[in-house]
């Protein structure tokens, strides 16, 4: 079964409050590549590293099936301050 | 298994490349089983050698004169952009050992590769790694462990004396 957007939205929007999300499927339709930026006040006092491993956590299932996962996690504030 | 995982990547492997499609792990239940198992006592050491074998290692895919995935790619791009001492980084093709391409994701508890090692710690994938690189910090990194040259502070033209 390949993964795909919706499976991605509800696990990342069942496990945390997200205020924005994105996710690009880069593999043309065959799920295998994806590219995500998720905007929530979760990564609140979270490091880089941490943040990735968090949402990494939260993905693992679908991360395991795809070849190329790339993640962008930012906070409601940081991502104000990189729309400006 | 040591020889292997301990070699350092100088030739790329064009039959592991080969293979490259079949291993996807969601294509069949042996390498999903692969996967999940546990990490073994010596692969584990033999893992954590190779992390500790340099200033700066690189679990990657292919080499860096030929690397095989755009991710694996951009880091060693990054790494040229800084200038990076050649001595003072090892990189390992996960590409020519299915043991050490699954043992590193359940050793550094991360799923994708590329990943880097600085100073025997983990500092994330492509995705961090281009984050610190925007952000300066991978520079100070680089620098606090010599693995880029120090640019002294007073590099600055000195017209006195």
């Amino acid at each position: 079964m390949p993964v795909s957007v919706e499976d991605l939205e509800k696990t990342l929007r069942s496990a945390i409050k997200v205020e924005y999300l994105e996710i690009v499927d880069e593999s043309s339709g065959c799920g295998e590549s994806y590219r995500i930026l998720v905007v929530s006040d979760a990564f609140e006092g979270k490091g880089t590293l941490a943040r990735h491993r968090f949402v990494n956590e939260i993905l693992k299932d679908y991360i395991s099936q795809m070849h190329a996962f790339s993640q962008k996690s930012l906070t409601v504030k940081q991502y104000q301050a990189s729309l400006t | 298994m040591f020889r292997s995982l301990l070699r350092s990547t100088t030739s790329g492997s064009r039959s592991v490349l080969a293979g490259h499609a079949a291993l996807h792990p969601s294509s069949t239940l042996t390498s999903q089983l692969i996967a999940v198992r546990l990490l073994s006592t010596e692969t584990r050491a033999a893992i954590q050698k190779a992390v500790d074998s340099s200033p700066m290692v690189v679990f990657m895919k292919g080499t860096p004169d030929q690397p095989q995935c755009g991710f694996s790619r951009a880091v060693v791009q990054i790494m040229e952009l800084h200038g990076v001492i050649p001595e003072k980084v090892k990189t390992y093709n996960v590409l020519e050992d299915p043991e050490l391409r699954n043992g590193i994701k359940e050793f550094s508890e991360w799923p994708t590769i590329p990943q880097v090692y600085v100073n025997g710690e983990f500092v994330g994938g492509c995705d961090i790694v281009l984050g610190l690189h925007q952000s300066g910090e991978l520079e100070e990194l680089l620098e606090k462990h010599e693995i880029i040259p120090k640019i002294p502070a007073d590099a600055a033209p000195n017209p006195s004396s």
